[in-house]
Order: C-alpha cells, then structure tokens, then sequence
C-alpha cells in the first residue's frame, strides 16, 4: 500500500516552496481547499488519482510527493514495532503517528535503530567470547581463583574457632590465590595487547587461524613458488574452521598469481639492481605496488611486517615485526601511516614511525592504498591498503621525525594521543 | 545436618573450602578431583549429594551426570553443578540432563550451605 498520507507533509512544503496558496493549489487540482487542508495535515490520504492531479498541479512528478526521507522512517518505525512483541502497536495508523508527530517518531526510529546496532555489537561480542578458547580459559582461571578468594577470605572473616592448622592453609591458599589472579591479570592485558600471541596455542577468528597457519610455515609457501599450490590442499583441510579454510584458499590463489608476477629468482635478481624500491620493482616487472609488498614481506627470510586493511579499516592480514604490535581485534592505531594512504588512493606514504613503550623502537614504513573496481566503471570503488614495515630505520634516506604510534587504543598508555578513540585500560607510564 | 557429600571439583583451594564449610555444618565431605575418578567414587562413597564441576579434567562435569542419569542406582542422586559459566548453553544442557541445582562461582558461603540443605531436604 502506498504511504501516502504522510506525503501531505510533503506537498505542503512543496506547496509553500512556490509561493502557492491552499486555494490556489486546490483550485490547479480540482479539489476543494478543504479537502486539501486535511491531506497537508495527514489527516486524509491522498488517492492515486488525486495524487496525479496535485503533482501535476506543481509540475513534479508523483514520486516527489510519494517517496523520500519518510519511506525510511516508517521502515524503521515498522521494525521497531515488529520487535516489540510483547507490545502490539497501531500498525494501522502507523503514517498518522510519522506524520502528525514526526519528532518523536524520528526519535523513535532512531532508538530502534541505536538499539539494532548495539545487539549487533552484542552478538559479535558474544560470538567472540564463545569462540576464543585463550580468552574463556584465562577467564575461567581468573573466576575459579576469585572463588576461592571469596570462600576463603569468608571463612576466615566469618568463624572465630578455625583450628590454627586450617587457619594457616586458608592464609596459604589466600597467597596462591592472589599470585594466580596477578598472573592471570597479567597475562589477559598482554593477551589483549597481542603480543602474547606467538606463545598462544587456541584460535579466535578465522583470520587468526589463517596467520596461525601461516607463521607456523615461517610465512614461506614453497609450494606455490614451485607452482603446485594444489599441494597445499590438505593442510588447508585441516584447518579448524569453514571460514579460515576459505581465507586460506584466497590467500593461497592470491600468492599464486603474485609469484607468477613476481617470479622468485627474478624479484632477487631485480631486488639487487632496484633495492628496496617497491615503486620501481613494480615498474620493472610491470605490476601493482601492493603485489610488490606482499612479494617482499613474504620472501624467504623476510623479518618485514605487513599489515593490509579493506577500505573500511578492517585489518585483512597482519605478519607481525618484533617491536611492533598488531592488535589482534578491533581498530588499530589511527596514526598508522596505512590509514594515511587508505584515505589518499595511489599516493605513496612512506615515513618512520616509533612505537610506545620501553625501548620505543623505529621502523620505516611504506604504505598504499590501490582501489580497485570490480563492479565496472560504473560500479562501487573498492580500496586496499597495505603498510610495509621496515625494521631497519635507515633504508629511508631523509626521513621525517617518526611518528608515535600504538597498537590499538584499549591497550594503548598514550594517555593523551590526540587519536585516542577510547580510555585505554592501561595506565601511562609514569615519568 | 547429616550426609555424605561427594565433591568433584579440580582447584583445591575451593575444595578445601567447600569440605571446611561443610564440614562445619555436619556433613561428611569426600573430596575427588578428576570426573572419571569421580564418577568412580559414587559407588564406594554412597552419597546423599554429589557437587561437581563442569570443568573437569579426565571427564568433564556434563558426562559425569549423564552417566548418573543413566545408571538406574543413581538416576535420583541430587548433583549440584558448580560452573564459572553461569548461564548459557551449558546451563541449558545441565539441565536437559537432569541436574538438581547449580551454583554458580563465585559464591557466597551462606548460598552453598543453604543449597545444599535444600538439596538433602534438612531442616
């Protein structure tokens, strides 16, 4: 059914927009003025047939008076109301509500929309926790150990007559318990901060589970570079998950065509005559600058980090560098250079950084953001950004002062980074 | 309050406890702390309650009840389950499996004695 009572509002804001009078506008379309206050007033629907004769009136066409921003709230509106089992709402005057009240149904439709949103959020939460088995074993230690703090502190505060040889098993137990629960808060920060993650044996998601594969190659397919990347086939199938096995089979293909474009022994004889130069081995071998990254932090031997991200921001791939830590979710540091390229496609970025913390190593860093258009020319523009990481700071010749990066801002200890997105759940250190 | 408790519990510092706070209110606490051993230790311990964890080394809290549920001797045995989890799926399970009450950690003293006191139908 068309929505349009709530196109009264409409019409009379086109009305006015001409300098039209009721009257006038009645007369143009051959309805009485009367009859015409009341649509204005989304007190009367207007029938197609009047619809036709108001547009034509103004000289638009109907769908100017029958679609647009309304549309949008009604779906909302209608949503909110189809969660709401346990309160059935006048679906019937539904346009009535929108248009005789369009401030309070905006606010309406807005917190169905806030509230999707958060469920949302909940669910990937709640997905996260159910499938991190580091994170709900640390958890489940941390709980096991509270417990017993509690039980025992209760004992010991609540009966006078504990026998002194329980007395001192229940002060042991205390002191083990609060040594647990220090390891066990150490160990989620470090967790969290992902620099934990060599020395971590469960998987979270399946991009995780596709760098556990990886790293454990030592970030080498040998296969691929001999050009039988069918014999990677059963390792792939025995990867934990559905997911993380699609991942991989990408990540597998995508390698394929990269050392075809690439070949291994040429990319080292070129290497030798070009350096580092990922702008000029990409002409040399008439390639895209992201192939030459991903072909150079992954070269046999290779200590280059590589992180690469979709236009959204979402880390794709991450080869961690000793010193620099990845996040292992959520959003990464702003200021790293990758975002300055993902918002300048095709322009080259290449700076120093330094990272937080003692020792606050260097690293030259090379990033690029190469969009890309699968859709054709007249289809979506999609972007991908990748950022090399150097751990040698002097390949750069001039390089400006480096710029102070982090991993992710929960776990962050620049206080007052003027990108910090959120409080960080660390402290900053003192002096 | 008199009865024999059977608890199936892997940290020995709640155990120590939960045998102490018990113990104080009457009961006698057998303690094991691996689910096979466990499960092996209804027989010899006859209890009148069994508290036992749902994460368990050798065989985790959910098959231990099963195989209670199972065996026509101890079908009507009331099992406590003891869970970090709280809520959730495993809660849901439990209770498909036909488990008497949970309890879950961390928590308070008073809670326990008065669970279980309900549980073995004390005054």
């Amino acid at each position: 059914m068309p929505t349009l009572t709530l196109a009264g509002t409409r019409l009379r804001q086109v009305r006015l927009a001409q300098g039209l009078r009721q009257a006038d506008l009645a007369v143009r379309a051959g309805i009485s003025a009367s009859y015409l206050n009341l649509i204005e007033h989304n007190r009367r629907r207007i029938g197609p047939d009047v619809l036709t004769r108001l547009a034509t009136a103004l000289g638009l066409p109907e769908a100017a008076l029958s679609e647009g921003a309304e549309g949008g709230l009604l779906d909302d509106l209608r949503a909110a109301a189809a969660d709401a089992v346990d309160t059935p709402a006048e679906m019937d005057r539904i346009e009535d509500f929108a248009g005789r009240f369009p401030g309070w149904a905006g606010v309406l439709a807005g917190l169905h929309r806030r509230t999707a949103r958060l469920s949302r959020a909940v669910e990937a939460l709640n997905d996260r926790m159910s499938h991190d088995p580091h994170l709900q074993a640390s958890l489940h230690e941390m709980l096991s150990a509270v417990s017993s703090v509690r039980s025992t502190a209760a004992i010991l505060a609540e009966t006078d007559d504990i026998p002194p040889d329980w007395r001192a098993r229940f002060h042991r137990n205390l002191h083990q318990d609060s040594e647990r629960l220090a390891l066990g808060a150490e160990a989620l920060v470090t967790y969290l901060d992902g620099s934990g993650q060599a020395e971590e044996t469960g998987i979270a998601a399946p991009l995780e589970e596709l760098e556990a594969w990886l790293a454990a190659r030592g970030w080498q397919m040998s296969e691929v570079e001999a050009g039988d990347a069918s014999a990677l086939d059963a390792e792939i199938a025995g990867l934990a998950s559905g997911a993380a096995r699609v991942l991989a089979r990408g990540w597998v293909e995508r390698a394929a065509r990269d050392a075809r474009a690439l070949p291994l022994a040429e990319l080292l004889v070129a290497r030798q005559k070009f350096g580092d130069d990922p702008a000029a081995l990409a002409a040399a071998f008439g390639t895209d600058l992201l192939t030459v990254f991903r072909r150079i932090a992954l070269l046999p031997g290779a200590l280059e980090g590589l992180v690469i991200c979709d236009g959204s921001g979402t880390l794709l791939f991450r080869k961690p560098l000793a010193g620099f830590a990845l996040p292992r979710f959520g959003a990464a540091c702003p200021l790293w250079p990758l975002f300055t390229a993902l918002s300048r496609p095709m322009v080259p970025v290449s700076t120093q950084v330094q990272t937080v913390g003692a020792g606050a190593p260097r690293f030259s860093v090379r990033a690029f953001c190469q969009p890309r258009y699968p859709g054709g020319f007249l289809g979506p523009e999609l972007r991908e950004a990748a950022m090399l990481i150097l751990p040698d700071p002097a390949v750069l010749s001039d390089p400006p002062g480096p710029v102070q990066v982090g991993s992710t801002c929960r776990v962050c200890p620049r206080v007052l980074c003027p990108a910090r997105r959120e409080p960080s759940i660390m402290a900053e250190a003192a002096g | 309050m008199t009865g024999r408790v059977l608890l199936i519990e892997d940290e020995p510092n709640i155990a120590e406890a939960i045998r102490f706070i018990l113990g104080r209110n009457g009961l006698q606490v057998f303690v094991q702390v691996d689910g096979r051993d466990g499960l092996a230790a209804v027989e010899s311990v006859r209890p009148d309650l069994v508290i036992l964890d749902l994460m368990l080394p050798g065989m985790d809290g959910m098959e231990v009840l099963g195989h209670l549920r199972r065996d026509p001797a101890t079908q009507s045995l009331p099992v406590m389950m003891l869970t970090a989890k709280g809520q959730g799926r495993d809660r849901e399970a439990a209770t498909r499996a036909g488990v008497s009450a949970f309890m879950t950690k961390p928590f308070s003293n008073a809670d326990m004695v008065a669970a279980v006191r309900a549980l073995l139908g004390a005054a």
